[in-house]
């Protein structure tokens, strides 16, 4: 039974206003790194458009930082469109961020696999490419809790695009072609598998109040990054249980080759501890170990989230010798840097 | 329809998102991610602002157009798209003649259905749009020829509001509430919701003196 929703507390000075403050924040954050286009709520690598150079725009809703604006930058995306919050942006806000990256070599669109997403990119791209720019998409959909079949929109974008922004962000800034950079991104998305888990539900700054009630000893199983509710309820088990239930689908589905080495991602979805994310990625170490795949490479923190709600997904990114490298590569964002 | 008959559609359709703004975004909380109301009612009132600018002399297949595209560009998500390319569709449809006839209406919503189905691919019976969309045109064709087109119309709002109510025990195929599954059962389907609410304002738009 459902009690009345709970107001959730935020910092917040006006609902309407939320996107376009957090973006002045950005600006005034990251001056030597990003700026901000305030009227198109976009978020620019500072020296774009890089000449010669694929630029990569990205976007969609916002609520899920720092996924995207927080990566933009050297070797990741040359620029970020938000939307309203959990809201897809619209073409003229990625067709102006096509614009304004355009070095000359063609522009990539990274986009998650929701329907508005991938439609306004679709309408985008078609007005860059009437201007005479030459634009490819890569969509994502590593989320294994959704049956991708006729009966669904198809499976999610989650935590694999932040692995394909940084892959093929780093592909780009090596000087590859269009071609070259979009194949990384979708041999990232072919590679990857991600399941997510939420303890509790989120609140968009428009309602205040949480979108889905969840008893005290509940999960949702199988969410996505919009609050939305899973594939299924079940009771809150051992840490070690939870992370058995999501490695099982993901390995089932990436199935991958004897000996593997993989990147694993335990991302945090906005309201868990950095405490809890590393004990999970120890779960996820000693699983994996168990099942004779081997970590080369690792991430833990919130990078695409779902406002404040507490959980986590873990994406698993099979490795070759290329992806590693560009992993390694030098990356100078907001929420991601290294090798610089 | 003339020009006038036209804005007080989109402005009809306007309040009555508005005025339903929470209950569509009740709606969509349920199988979705609670932000159907603010969408649609942020870009119907962008819609209200074009038909400020619009001089009078606009004919309606050019004032369908515009508040089409303006669509687009204010309310993201599906919705944009989805609503944007139904505008266009039947503005295109209805080209520059001032006044729209009987049979120029009825076609210029079949190909504001089609170009929605054509775009999302989604089929009746996906707990969409469509599913109020659908069936509210081809009440609209089968009545208006005998009953005349306020009739046509009133069979048209009754039918998208049984589309509606018939989205309660479905499926969901298409959009975010497809990734519930077995859960989006039992649960109106919002998108269906202010498509009927939509053809509702086309009733009463043409209701009253031209």
């Amino acid at each position: 039974m459902s009690v009345a929703a709970q107001v959730v507390k935020k910092f917040i000075n006006d609902p309407e206003t939320v996107v376009p403050e957090a973006l002045a924040g950005v600006a005034a954050a990251h001056p030597g790194l990003v700026r901000v286009d305030l009227e198109n709520q976009l978020v620019l690598r500072a020296e774009a458009p890089v000449a010669g150079k694929v630029g990569l725009v990205s976007g969609g809703g916002s609520g899920h930082e720092p996924l995207h604006g927080g990566l933009v930058g050297l070797g990741m995306l040359d620029a970020a469109c938000a939307g309203a919050v959990f809201t897809s942006p619209v073409p003229d806000q990625m067709a102006a961020a096509t614009r304004a990256v355009d070095g000359g070599a063609g522009v990539l669109h990274i986009v998650k696999n929701y329907t508005g997403d991938v439609l306004n990119f679709r309408m985008a791209a078609e007005l860059a490419e009437d201007e005479g720019l030459r634009v490819d998409s890569v969509v994502i959909d590593d989320d294994v809790a959704v049956q991708d079949s006729l009966y669904t929109a198809g499976r999610r974008g989650v935590g694999a695009t932040v692995l394909a922004e940084k892959l093929a962000g780093a592909r780009a800034e090596q000087g590859a072609s269009l071609t070259d950079v979009a194949g990384v991104a979708r041999r990232v998305n072919e590679r990857a598998r991600s399941f997510g888990v939420a303890l509790t539900s989120c609140a968009t700054p428009a309602s205040g109040t949480p979108i889905f009630d969840l008893g005290s000893d509940e999960i949702e199983v199988g969410v996505g990054i919009h609050g939305e509710p899973g594939r299924r309820r079940e009771k809150l088990g051992t840490a070690h249980e939870i992370v058995e239930m999501m490695l099982d689908p993901i390995l089932e589905d990436l199935r991958p080759a004897a000996g593997a080495s993989v990147l694993a991602f335990v991302n945090g979805l906005g309201g868990t501890p950095l405490l809890e994310l590393y004990l999970l990625f120890n779960e996820v170490a000693q699983q994996l170990g168990a099942r004779g795949v081997s970590i080369a490479r690792s991430l833990v923190g919130n990078y695409i989230t779902s406002l404040e709600m507490a959980g986590a997904s873990i994406t698993l990114l099979e490795l070759d010798d290329e992806l590693t490298a560009l992993w390694d590569a030098p990356v100078k964002t907001a929420a991601l840097r290294w090798g610089v | 329809m003339d020009s006038a008959q036209t804005a007080r559609w989109l402005r009809e359709s306007s309040s009555a998102i508005a005025d339903n703004k929470d209950y569509l975004t009740q709606l969509d909380a349920a199988i979705g991610d609670a932000d159907h109301g603010s969408n649609m009612t942020r870009g119907f009132a962008a819609v209200e602002q074009k038909l400020d600018e619009l001089d009078g002399g606009s004919p309606p297949g050019r004032i369908l157009i515009a508040a089409g595209q303006t669509l687009v560009s204010t309310v993201g998500g599906a919705s944009g798209p989805l609503w944007g390319t139904a505008l266009r569709r039947a503005g295109r449809a209805m080209g520059d003649v001032e006044q729209v006839d009987d049979e120029g209406l009825i076609e210029a919503l079949e190909a504001a259905v089609d170009g929605v189905v054509e775009l999302g691919a989604a089929q009746p019976g996906d707990k969409t749009m469509v599913d109020a969309l659908r069936p509210a045109v081809d009440a609209l064709r089968a009545e208006t020829p005998e009953g005349g087109l306020a009739r046509g119309l009133a069979a048209a709002t009754a039918a998208a509001e049984e589309g509606m109510q018939a989205t309660v025990p479905m499926l969901a195929r298409k959009g975010r509430a497809s990734y519930l599954g077995e859960r989006s059962i039992g649960h109106q389907d919002p998108g269906a919701t202010s498509a009927a609410l939509i053809i509702g304002a086309l009733e009463r738009a043409l209701a009253g003196p031209a």
